[in-house]
């Protein structure tokens, strides 16, 4: 089959690389009941914290724990440094190609993109036309999902400029493997990254509407039933600002207001993780319970910001993604330093047959999915499943990409027949505002069945710690 | 604060001390349904104070619509595991930690890290479990989560809004319990006139005032005989009994002076005025009005300025 994944901690050759020396030498020290002892605290401790995500479609208010590994991920300085000043580039590529589609549409115009791609996107928001933000920013935090292909570079997978999520669990993972290993965090120099709250909050400041010194910043959450609502909570607490739901709000002369014991205060930053189509009733959907009516007005009126804008949707949509090389090249004139994985667009005719003829090869995706549903992994279909996706494809082929089965890199996990191989991605979170930036470190997501390379966390993925070591490592 | 927050650690707060209290008010009736007691039907002795805790509560019709007779067991899982119920431990714990769920950005870590580990230990709770650990043991570790609670929340939480918020639940729901365990005596009957003042009669009140943790500073402070007169005023007009209604008014009328502003200074006099009555109240005067009359009267005027609270603060409209 394919040519065998690249390993993180060891060599083709079964030698351990030099950044994982550290770690593997306290594996091999270190009593395999301790071991086994510190795995059933993290479990604890976790379910203590209750750091639990809501399943949708499972009995209502099921509440799991999102499986921990405690072997970290760790990336050595060199490689870092490319990842993030390609990481950079490509979000500000991004936020410029959304500032351009929804005002001059230049890169319409050069031809770089087929105007129908853009305008015709169901994600694409006619009411942002001409709507000016602040800073021209429109995705203030990024979720870039990177894979390592079996050579080990890095690809950007996917992006994802709405409302992602998972940094809480990036966060709090580096507190478990704090507390489980403190002797490694004393012999190294692992990037701390404890300070994303604040430079989250310094950014939403900064993107406030214009001339207020102290404005007031809100975490904006469909509610206690949603499936990240975990993150929502330990993200407002952590930038010490309140935790809003729609119910909370009342726009009063395009002025947004949130009703408090003291009565009505003003809101100028809302850091919304509730999807644009709920925002607001008048605006979207009527049926919205989540939102509050007059929202959108006072957005575009510029009397609130929104973090993220309205209508970045269009960017991360996977009919786009082949091309945003081709936006670094036209609004950077840079090379793009992070590659895409080679996608086949299905709406053109010529990948649409060869992805047809490759079926059992491909990993085909729909346009709109996510979260790991509606995908077809080739390799490990059943005949069925692929006829079925065939059958799919052609009846609108508009409506899919596909891209070669990855061997995504793996990384020793602990399953349970012991230390084992498994595929694991990384999401970092880029941070926009002020200036383009983030905390060296992500969110690393591992397959946990044998095999298997879908890391989303609905289909029983897990996490684990993501070390970024300092530039004076000896590696 | 958020006003759905505040109103949030308000429920919270209630729905701790409620559990606790109702604990409180079991232990009571499991010591008094141990006592000698003689009714019509012998079989039906161990039953009869059963119905205590449900007239008190004003749980009686509901109790009676899931449950068609009157036994320890019935009643122990009526209020102790029946979702249906509303004060049931298991209702009161599982809404706490639905609440401080939804606003755990308002506590702190270890508040709701706290309460997440009491509500994971009773989801594992059945009727079985708890009768073969004791019921009364049982009991002693609700009470236990809920001082611990109450400590983690003094120990660690920033002096704000919020903490005044859940200080005003937790003292509107004590005021109302106590008031209401306090009124148990009343349904208690004695087996005839003659009783009154007997032995029976001793340890009904005596395991009344040890379910309100009083059994001890009754006999510090009075070390005499128990009367009904005394364990009044103890429950009632001594403000350094923590669980007394005078005690429980010194914390609401403080903690509403911090809170109300020019807009709802009417809340603020309501609680005064209830505060001074029970500031100069004699327990003469209680007495000759009745201990009964006066508890209900003391009940409907809390759950009025609760009501106030909730307009003026959590829920305004």
């Amino acid at each position: 089959m394919s040519p065998p994944a690249y390993d993180e901690m060891r060599t083709g050759e079964g030698v351990i690389r030099p950044h994982y020396r550290a770690f593997a030498d306290w594996l091999h020290r270190t009593p395999p009941d301790r071991i086994a002892q510190k795995r059933e605290e993290a479990e604890r401790l976790f379910h203590r914290v209750g750091i639990t995500f809501a399943v949708y479609g499972e009995q209502a208010g099921t509440e799991r724990l999102i499986p921990f590994d405690v072997v970290p991920r760790i990336i050595p300085a060199h490689e870092w440094q490319r990842l993030e000043a390609g990481l950079v580039q490509r979000v500000q590529a991004l936020n410029l190609f959304l500032r351009d589609i929804y005002h001059e549409q230049a890169i319409l115009r050069a031809g770089i993109i087929p105007a129908e791609c853009v305008l015709g996107n169901s994600q694409y928001r006619r009411e942002m036309v001409g709507v000016d933000v602040p800073g021209g920013i429109y995705a203030h935090v990024a979720g870039i999902d990177v894979v390592r292909d079996e050579r080990g570079e890095y690809c950007v997978l996917e992006d994802n400029l709405r409302v992602p999520s998972g940094v809480s669990y990036m966060l709090e993972n580096r507190k478990m493997t704090m507390r489980l290993f403190p002797e490694l965090f004393a012999t190294q120099s692992i990037r701390p990254i404890q300070h994303y709250p604040d430079v989250l909050l310094e950014n939403l400041h900064a993107v406030a509407p214009a001339g207020r010194e102290r404005p007031t910043v809100a975490v904006m959450t469909p509610g206690a039933f949603n499936s990240a609502h975990f993150e929502h909570a330990f993200l407002a607490q952590q930038m010490g600002v309140e935790l809003v739901e729609g119910q909370d709000l009342f726009v009063q002369n395009d002025t947004v207001y949130m009703r408090t014991t003291r009565g009505p205060q003003r809101v100028h930053v809302l850091y919304r993780r509730v999807d644009d189509d709920f925002l607001d009733p008048l605006a979207f959907r009527p049926d919205s319970m989540l939102g509050v009516p007059g929202l959108f007005a006072a957005y575009r009126a510029g009397r609130v910001t929104l973090a993220n804008a309205i209508g970045t949707g269009v960017a991360d949509d996977k009919s786009i993604y082949p091309y945003v090389p081709d936006m670094i090249r036209f609004y950077l004139t840079e090379e793009p330093l992070l590659a895409n994985v080679p996608t086949l667009v299905l709406s053109r005719p010529d990948d649409c047959a060869e992805a047809l003829a490759h079926l059992s090869e491909l990993v085909v995706k729909e346009v709109h999915g996510a979260g790991g549903y509606g995908m077809l992994i080739g390799p490990a279909a059943t005949l069925a499943e692929r006829e079925d996706f065939r059958r799919r494809i052609t009846a609108a082929p508009e409506r899919y990409v596909a891209q070669p089965t990855l061997a995504l890199s793996t990384c020793p996990t602990f399953a349970a027949t012991g230390l084992a191989s498994r595929h694991i991605d990384l999401r970092p979170y880029v941070l926009c505002g002020r200036d383009v930036g983030l905390v060296p470190g992500g969110l690393t997501r591992v397959a946990l069945p044998e095999g298997s390379l879908v890391v989303n966390s609905s289909q029983g993925g897990g996490t684990k710690d993501t070390w970024v070591l300092a530039p004076d490592e000896p590696c | 604060m958020l006003s759905r927050h505040a109103n949030e650690l308000y429920w919270m707060a209630r729905h701790i001390e409620r559990a606790e209290n109702t604990a409180r008010l079991l232990d009571v009736t499991y010591r008094t349904s141990l006592l000698p007691y003689e009714v019509g039907e012998p079989g039906l002795a161990w039953a009869a104070p059963w119905s205590v805790p449900l007239i008190t509560l004003g749980l009686a019709s509901t109790y009676y619509e899931r449950y068609p007779v009157l036994t320890a067991e019935n009643a122990l899982r009526f209020m102790i595991l029946d979702p249906s119920n509303t004060s049931s431990i298991y209702t009161c714990l599982g809404a706490a930690r639905e609440s401080a769920r939804t606003v755990r950005g308002a506590i702190t870590s270890e508040m709701y890290e706290d309460l997440n580990s009491a509500w994971i230990e009773m989801r594992t709770c059945d009727y079985e479990r708890i009768q073969a650990r004791g019921v009364s043991d049982f009991l002693d570790w609700v009470k236990m989560r809920s001082h611990l609670f109450r400590g983690v929340t003094f120990g660690t939480m920033l002096r704000d809004e919020a903490y005044h918020f859940i200080r005003l639940g937790t003292h509107m729901e004590r005021a109302d319990n106590t008031a209401r365990i306090l009124d148990t005596k009343y349904h208690i009957l004695l087996p005839s006139v003659a009783d009154v003042g007997g032995a029976v009669d001793y340890y009904q009140w005596a395991s009344l005032l040890q379910s309100l943790s009083g059994f001890e500073a009754y006999r510090k402070i009075y070390s005499d005989v128990i009367s009904p007169r005394r364990i009044a005023e103890l429950l009632i007009l001594r403000d350094d009994m923590p669980r007394s209604l005078h005690s429980c008014m010194n914390f609401i009328h403080e903690t509403l002076q911090l809170l109300c502003d020019a807009q709802s200074r009417e809340i603020e006099r309501q609680a005064g005025a209830m505060h001074a009555r029970i500031h100069y109240g004699r327990t003469d005067d209680i007495m000759d009005f009745g201990l009964h009359e006066y508890l209900i009267d003391f009940l409907e005027h809390i759950s009025r300025l609760g009501a106030e609270v909730s307009k003026a603060f959590l829920v305004p409209v």
